[in-house]
C-alpha cells in the first residue's frame, strides 16, 4: 500500500521470523523423511526379494504406501519455503540470491530425480521386474541425500558467507561453487544427512515398538522394528562425534553463537561447561558446572580461552536462553538414543536377540519423537544462534525482511493452514497404518477399490 | 547472444513446460470440481486421479526450477516480484499446499466424506492456484511491478484489468489442456463415453478461451499499450499467429476426433501466448530494467547453467522413461495378487474400468 514502505515494524519481523521458523521446522521433519524413508524401503524390499520372506515384503510396500503421502506433503511444504525466501526475505535474496543459487539451482535437479523415479516407484510397481523396481528405487536414494546436501550448504552459507566480493552493497563477483563449499558446509551437511536417517529411523520403530507393546509381535512387527532401528542405532554414535565436530567449528568460526550455546558472557580461560541452567541478568543460574570442560571440548585444551558474550555489543547478541536450552534439549536427547542404541546392541552380543523388557519398547516408542525434537532444537540452535544476523556478521535479519505491511496477517493465515495440515497429516498416516490388506502397488488403485466398499 | 539472455531463455522453457504439464494437472482439478455429486462424478475423478497420479510431482518441480532460476539469475527482479506481489504468490503458495496435500491423502482414504472432504480442498486450490499465479504474471506484464522491494502498489499490482485476464486465462487453459490430454487419456482406455465427455468439454472450454485471449488482447490495448503493440504489430506478431493458427486448427481436431494430434496444436496455442508475451516484453523485465541490468554476474550464469546442462542429460531420459511408463496399461505380476485377494489379475488400469 506504501509505495515507500522502507521498514518493518518489529511485529511484521516477528511475524516472519515465525513463519520462516514454522515452515521450515515443518519441513525439515518431512524432508527427512524423504531423505531417509527411500533407503530403508529399499533394504526391506531387497531382502524381501533375496530370502521371499513375505513380513520384508509386506513391509517395502506398507512404506512406500506412506512415502507416497509423505513425499507429497514434503514437497508441497518445500514450495512454500521457496516462495518464502523471496516473500518475506526479498533483502537477503535480492542481493545475495546470486550467491546461493547454485546449491539451490543443483537442489531443484535432485527435486526431478527424486519426483519422477518416486513416480516410476510407486506406480509402475506392476509394470516392472522386481529387479527392475528396485533399481529404479535407488535414484530417490542418491537425490534425496544429494538434496539435503545443496539446501543445507546454502544454508551453511548463511553460517560462513564466503566466495563473493562486495563493494558498496553491490556484488562485484561470485565464486559460487566457493560459496557453496563454505567452511560450515562440510559439518553442518554431514549432521544433517545423519539427522534425517536418525529420525527416520527411530520414527518407523516407534510405531512397531507401540504395536509390540500392544501385544503384536509377529515377524512382520518385530523385522518392522528392528531394522529401522538398528540403522538409527548404528548411526546415533557417530552422529555424535559429528555433534562435537560442529560444534568445534562454531567454536572457531561463530564464536558468539558458542557463547550463547553455552551462556558465557565473560571472556575467559579454562571455562566450565554449563549443563542445563538458566540465564538471569546477564549470570548463568542453577546450572551443574563441569570445570574446564567447555575449554576442553571446544578448544582442545582445559586452559584455552572462549571468547563472551561482552565481546560484541547487546544488540549483536542472539538470546541466549533460547540457544542454550535448545542445544541442551539436542545433546541430552542425543545421549539419551545413545544409551537405548547401547542397550539393544548389548542385548545383540550377549544374547543373540532382542531386548524382552517392556522398558525397552516404551523407551523406543518416544524415540521416534526425540529425536524429531534433537532435529528441531539443532535447528533452533543454528537459526536463533545466528541472530541479529541473517547472513553471519553481514546482513542483519531486521533489514532482510519484506518492508510491506500485513506480514502478521500473512502469518495467522500460513500458520492456520499449518495447523490444519499437521491434523489431516497425522490422521490420514494412522489411517494407513491401520490399513489391511496393504494393496499391491502403492498407488495403483483407487481408494474407494481397496476398503470401504 | 548474451548469457543472460540464454538463461532467460532457458527459464521460459522451464515456465513454458510448468504452464504445459503443471498446468494442466490443475485443470485436471478443474474438472474434479464441476464433476457433479460422487456418483455421477465418480469415472471423471478416476480418470482425472489416474492421469494425474504418476506425473504431477514431478510436473511441479518445474515451477520450483522457474522460481530458484529466477532467484539466481535475476536475484533483484526476484525479490521486487515477491515482495510487491507477496498476496497473490502467498494464496497461491497455500494453494499449491491444499492441491498436492489433499489430492495425496484422498487417494488414500476410504471413507465417503474424507474423500469428498480432501477431493473439495484438491479442486477449490486447482482453481485458486492458477487464477493468483496468472493474476502475479499480469501485474508483470503490465508493468506495474518496479524494481525495488515492495516498492509496487500491494493491491493494485495483482487486482487490475490485465492481472484479472490473466487469471482466468489461466485457469481456462489449464481446464482447457487437461480436457484435451484427458480425452486421449480416456480413449486409450477404450472408455468412449469419458472421452466424449471430455471432448464437448475441450471444445467449450477451447471457444472460451479464445474468446478470454481476445479480450486480454483489448484490454492490453487499454492498459499496456507498448506490449499490446510488439504483439499485434511488433517482433512478437508471428508468435501470435502460431497461437490463433494452433487455436483454431485444435477445434477442427477435436471435431475430428483426432484426439493425440490436438494435444500437440493444443499445446502449441498456449506456447505460442506465452512467447508472444516473453518477446513482446523483452528486454525489459521489470519497467526501466533491462535483462542485462537485473542478470547475476557471468560467473553465476555460467555455473549454473552448466549444471542445468548436466542435469538435462539425467532428466531427460528419466523424465521419458516416467511418461512412457504412466501411458502403459497395468499388468499386475502374479506373485503380487495374492494379498488383495479376489482381484482380477492384468487388465485395464483402474481409473478406465467401465462403470459398474
Ligand atoms: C537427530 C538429531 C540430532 C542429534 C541427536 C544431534 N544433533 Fe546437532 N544438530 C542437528 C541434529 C541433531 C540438526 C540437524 O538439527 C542441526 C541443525 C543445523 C545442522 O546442520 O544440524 C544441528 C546442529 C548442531 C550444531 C550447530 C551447528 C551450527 O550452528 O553450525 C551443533 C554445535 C551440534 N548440532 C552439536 C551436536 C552435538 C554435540 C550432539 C551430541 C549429542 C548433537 N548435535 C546431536
Ligand atoms: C537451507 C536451509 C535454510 C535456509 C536458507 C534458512 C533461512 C532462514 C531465514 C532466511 C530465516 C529468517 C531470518 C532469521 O530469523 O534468521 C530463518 C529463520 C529461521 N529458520 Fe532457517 N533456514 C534454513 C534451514 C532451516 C531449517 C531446516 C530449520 C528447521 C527447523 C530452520 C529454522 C529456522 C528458524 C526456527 C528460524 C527463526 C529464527 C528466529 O526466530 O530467530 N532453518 N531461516
Ligand atoms: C530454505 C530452505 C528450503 C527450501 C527452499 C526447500 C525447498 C524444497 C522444495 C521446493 C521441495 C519440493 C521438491 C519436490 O517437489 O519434489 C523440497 C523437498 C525436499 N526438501 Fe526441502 N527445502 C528447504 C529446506 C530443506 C532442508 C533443510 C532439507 C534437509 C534435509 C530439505 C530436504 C528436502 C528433501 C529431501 C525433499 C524431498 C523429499 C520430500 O519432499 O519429502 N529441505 N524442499
Amino acid at each position: 500500500m506504501h509505495p515507500l514502505a522502507v521498514a518493518a515494524t518489529p511485529a511484521d519481523l516477528l511475524a516472519a521470523r515465525l513463519q520462516m521458523g514454522l515452515s521450515l521446522g515443518w519441513h525439515i521433519v518431512l524432508a527427512c523423511f524423504g531423505v531417509g524413508m527411500p533407503a530403508m524401503t529399499l533394504i526391506a524390499e531387497w531382502r524381501g526379494l533375496r530370502t521371499g520372506d513375505p513380513a520384508y515384503q509386506l513391509l517395502a510396500r506398507r512404506w512406500a504406501r506412506a512415502m507416497g503421502v509423505l513425499f507429497a506433503v514434503g514437497a508441497v511444504s518445500g514450495t512454500i519455503l521457496s516462495f518464502e525466501m523471496g516473500l518475506l526475505w526479498p533483502g537477503l535474496m535480492g542481493r545475495y540470491g546470486q550467491v546461493i543459487g547454485l546449491p539451490f539451482a543443483l537442489e531443484a535437479i535432485a527435486f526431478f530425480i527424486e519426483a519422477i523415479f518416486l513416480g516410476i516407484y510407486l506406480y509402475a510397481w506392476d509394470r516392472l521386474s522386481p529387479r527392475q523396481h528396485l533399481l529404479a528405487g535407488i535414484p530417490i536414494v542418491i537425490a534425496g541425500i544429494a538434496s539435503a546436501f545443496f539446501v543445507v550448504a546454502a544454508n551453511a552459507w548463511m553460517n560462513q558467507p564466503t566466495g563473493f566480493d562486495e563493494r558498496h552493497h553491490r556484488i562485484i563477483s561470485v565464486a559460487p561453487w566457493r560459496a557453496m563449499f563454505n567452511p560450515a558446509t562440510p559439518p553442518q551437511t554431514v549432521h544433517m544427512i545423519l539427522a534425517a536417517f536418525m529420525v527416520t529411523g527411530f520414527g518407523l520403530a516407534s510405531v512397531y515398538a507401540v504395536a509390540m507393546l500392544r501385544g503384536r509381535r509377529d515377524r512382520y512387527h518385530r523385522l518392522g522394528f528392528a531394522l529401522p532401528f538398528t540403522i538409527a542405532a548404528v548411526i546415533t554414535p557417530i552422529q555424535i562425534v559429528v555433534g562435537d565436530w560442529a560444534a568445534r567449528f562454531v567454536a572457531e568460526h561463530q564464536p558468539i553463537k558458542l557463547a550463547a550455546m553455552e551462556g558465557v558472557y565473560v571472556t575467559q580461560s579454562g571455562v566450565p561447561l554449563h549443563v542445563g541452567g538458566i540465564v538471569v541478568n546477564g549470570h548463568m543460574r542453577y546450572a551443574l558446572e563441569i570445570p574446564y570442560a567447555l575449554s576442553l571440548l571446544a578448544h582442545g585444551n582445559p586452559f584455552a580461552t572462549v571468547i563472551g558474550l561482552n565481546t560484541v555489543p547487546p544488540t549483536d547478541r542472539p538470546p541466549v536462553n533460547v540457544v542454550h536450552l535448545s542445544f541442551q534439549v539436542m545433546v541430552g536427547i542425543g545421549f539419551a538414543l545413545l544409551a537405548l542404541a547401547l542397550w539393544w546392541a548389548i542385548v545383540w552380543w550377549r544374547r543373540r536377540r532382542a531386548p524382552a523388557s517392556p522398558w525397552f519398547y516404551r523407551a523406543s516408542a518416544l524415540a521416534g519423537v526425540g529425536a524429531v525434537i534433537a532435529l528441531e532444537s539443532g535447528w533452533v540452535t543454528t537459526e536463533v544462534g545466528r541472530q541479529p544476523w541473517v547472513v553471519y556478521g553481514i546482513l542483519r535479519t531486521a533489514d532482510a525482511v519484506n518492508p510491506a505491511p500485513g506480514l502478521v496477517v500473512g502469518f495467522f493465515i500460513v500458520a492456520s493452514v499449518y495447523v490444519v495440515l499437521t491434523i489431516a497429516t497425522v490422521y490420514v498416516l494412522r489411517l494407513l497404518a491401520r490399513e489391511r490388506p496393504v494393496p499391491v502397488a502403492p498407488q495403483e488403485y483407487d481408494a474407494d477399490e481397496s476398503g470401504a466398499s | 547472444m548474451t548469457l543472460a539472455t540464454v538463461t532467460l531463455a532457458v527459464l521460459w522453457v522451464g515456465l513454458t513446460l510448468y504452464v504445459l504439464l503443471g498446468g494442466a494437472d490443475f485443470g485436471g482439478g478443474v474438472w474434479d470440481l464441476i464433476a457433479g455429486g460422487p456418483e455421477r462424478g465418480r469415472e471423471t475423478r478416476r480418470l482425472v486421479e489416474h492421469s494425474l497420479g504418476p506425473v504431477w510431482e514431478a510436473n511441479h518441480v518445474w515451477l520450483i526450477f522457474v522460481v530458484v532460476v529466477l532467484w539466481t539469475s535475476f536475484p533483484p527482479v526476484f525479490a521486487s516480484v515477491a515482495s510487491t506481489l507477496y498476496i497473490p504468490l502467498t494464496l497461491a503458495a497455500l494453494g499449491i499446499i491444499g492441491r498436492g496435500a489433499a489430492f495425496a491423502y484422498r487417494k488414500v482414504t476410504t471413507q465417503l466424506w474424507q474423500q469428498r472432504l480432501f477431493g473439495a480442498v484438491f479442486a477449490f486450490s486447482s482453481v485458486m492456484t492458477p487464477f493468483f499465479l496468472g493474476a502475479a504474471a499480469g501485474g508483470i506484464a503490465s508493468g506495474r511491478v518496479p524494481l525495488g522491494i515492495a516498492r509496487g502498489n500491494l493491491v493494485t499490482s495483482w487486482w487490475n484489468p490485465t492481472s484479472v485476464v490473466a487469471g482466468l486465462l489461466a485457469v481456462g487453459t489449464a481446464a482447457y489442456l487437461a480436457a484435451v490430454y484427458l480425452t486421449r487419456d480416456a480413449q486409450r482406455g477404450h472408455a468412449e463415453d469419458l472421452a466424449e465427455y471430455f471432448r464437448r468439454r475441450a471444445l467449450i472450454t477451447g471457444v472460451v478461451v479464445g474468446g478470454l485471449a481476445v479480450v486480454g488482447l483489448l484490454v492490453l490495448y487499454l492498459d499496456e499499450r507498448s506490449l499490446f503493440v510488439e504483439l499485434t504489430t511488433g517482433r512478437a506478431l508471428p508468435l501470435l499467429i502460431v497461437s490463433v493458427v494452433s487455436g483454431v486448427v485444435s477445434l477442427v481436431l477435436l471435431v475430428r476426433r483426432a484426439f493425440l494430434a490436438v494435444r500437440v496444436t493444443a499445446a502449441l496455442a498456449v506456447a505460442g501466448l506465452l512467447w508472444g508475451w516473453g518477446v513482446g516484453q523483452y528486454p525489459m523485465l521489470l519497467p526501466g530494467v533491462t535483462v542485462q541490468e537485473a542478470s547475476a554476474s557471468r560467473t553465476v550464469l555460467a555455473a549454473s547453467l552448466g549444471a542445468l546442462l548436466g542435469g538435462a542429460i539425467l532428466l531427460v531420459p528419466s523424465l521419458w522413461w516416467l511418461f512412457h511408463l504412466s501411458q502403459q496399461p497395468t499388468t499386475v505380476r502374479q506373485s503380487d495378487t495374492a494379498p488383495r485377494g479376489g482381484e482380477p489379475p492384468g487388465g485395464e488400469p483402474p481409473g478406465v474400468e467401465p462403470p459398474d
